[in-house]
């Protein structure tokens, strides 16, 4: 658990994303991000992109092969499909996070809670209106296994992998270190289904600070 | 389970080199570890539509599983399965560890070149997939994370991932069930996590055959209620 020295009245950005909804927007080299679980307990479904190249991305196997460890907290390296980094988590108080859940989408929601589920709000869903704009250049083949930030998915050495109680709290955050420019993806996620985020999809706020502040 | 004895193929996926393959919908893959300590990177497409592709944390989350064995499936990202784990000698296959790449490889087992090694140089599985891709209009977009078949990464309560030596011996085996028409790409470059510094990927045995039908009480398809309700989907795709 590290905290952070910044403050958010020093932030060049600050903006509350409420459940379901998607937010996109560019991150500069050496910015800082923070996205805040304000209610407690929310997934924060993200995806990253180099700004100038979005065919490079973040990469969950790079990453957590990389750092012999498939959670993510304070000192880890966001890596992306070709190796590089592209953020750096500086600051957490949450303890770690996720990038093996991936984001729940119509068709996975089918298959892990009904066939009639269909009809509810997904992450893929938002994730696909977001990226509708042309000037971002991703589609489809784009979304990929993302982070779930603020999300508990143990792994047990026997191999099973388990959704359990969140393990974050209002106002807990997570910050991270652009080391390059990138495009940040969030879903907030609105799942219904599942007790991860006690059934109750609630609002973020992310912030971002220019370097030096 | 019984299996059709009739051969439709058979081949060699050398020690470093890629290949790939249609698999028909109702044919079923073996591949088999020829000297033991083989790993096999996988990637599987739906072939008419190949935006349509194997998703990892899909595939995870459906059967509560962090690795793979007979009775899973591979899912895709629409809510269908793509192919299932009909037979399996060893228990284990590992979805988390991703592929080399070429920078990996170098780092880990030193330079070599084509022009000195003719074909004993040093190939990277990222490089193999990537040309493999390419032959269908696919290219660094599709790279998804993969499945190493023949592999196991156990991960320990802190979560740290510890790489299993020895996991298959020669003439281990695992057995895919195409549920759709597929695209697959194989790779035999060894594991990310193998702690080994000597470059020595190890060649399988492929074969191809006829599937017998997926009958009502397969036991992928009641392996859980989420593999029921896959199938479910994988049937109106087809109908």
């Amino acid at each position: 658990m590290i905290e952070s020295a910044l403050h958010p009245e020093d932030a060049v950005y600050n903006q509350t994303v409420l459940a379901g909804d998607f937010w996109i927007h560019e991150i500069k080299a050496k910015q800082t991000f923070r996205i805040v679980d304000l209610k407690g307990n929310q997934a924060v479904d993200t995806l990253f992109y180099n700004a100038s190249d979005t065919a490079e991305r973040y990469s969950a196997t790079d990453t957590i092969v990389r750092q012999r460890n498939i959670y993510l907290t304070t000192g880890t390296t966001l890596r992306s499909n070709l190796g590089n980094a592209m953020l750096t988590i500086v600051a957490d108080t949450c303890g770690r996070h996720d990038t093996l859940g991936g984001a729940c989408a119509v068709e996975s929601n089918q298959v892990r809670y009904a066939i009639e589920k269909r009809h509810m709000h997904a992450c893929r869903n938002s994730f696909l209106l977001a990226i509708a704009d042309p000037k971002w250049n991703l589609t489809k083949r784009d979304i990929t296994a993302n982070i779930n930030f603020f999300m508990n998915v143990p792994v047990t050495p026997e191999g099973k992998l388990t959704f359990e109680d969140g393990i974050s709290n209002p106002g807990k955050y997570v910050e991270m270190r652009a080391e390059m420019d990138v495009i940040a993806l969030i879903s907030n996620c609105p799942q219904l289904n599942n007790p991860c985020n006690g059934y109750d999809p609630t609002p973020i706020q992310v912030l971002v600070w220019d370097a030096g502040q | 389970m019984k299996m059709s004895q009739t051969i439709l193929w058979g081949d060699t996926v050398e020690a470093g080199a890629s290949w790939s393959l249609r698999l028909r919908r109702g044919q079923e893959l073996r591949i088999e570890d020829s000297e033991g300590g083989a790993n096999v990177a996988a990637l599987f497409y739906n072939y008419e539509a190949p935006t349509e592709r194997y998703n990892m944390p899909d595939t995870l989350k459906a059967q509560h599983t962090a690795h793979l064995t007979k009775g899973f499936v591979l899912y895709s990202d629409m809510g269908r399965i793509l192919c299932s784990i009909t037979e399996d000698t060893r228990g284990w296959h590992d979805p988390l560890g991703g592929h080399n790449d070429a920078a990996a490889v170098r780092k880990k087992y030193g330079d070599s070149t084509y022009q000195e090694m003719r074909n004993a140089w040093k190939r990277n599985t990222r490089d193999n997939f990537i040309v493999e891709l390419g032959k269908y209009g696919l290219g660094l977009r599709d790279l998804t994370a993969n499945v190493n078949f023949f592999s196991k990464a156990v991960v320990h309560n802190d979560g740290s991932m510890e790489y299993v030596a020895s996991n298959c011996a020669a003439g281990d085996s695992v057995t895919l069930r195409a549920e759709m028409n597929l695209l697959v790409i194989l790779d035999t470059g060894q594991h990310p996590l193998d702690p080994s510094p000597n470059y020595a990927p190890k060649p399988v045995k492929f074969s191809i055959r006829p599937a017998l039908p997926v009958a009502a009480d397969d036991p992928c398809r009641r392996k859980c209620p989420e593999n029921a309700r896959g199938f479910i989907n994988t049937e109106r795709y087809f109908l």
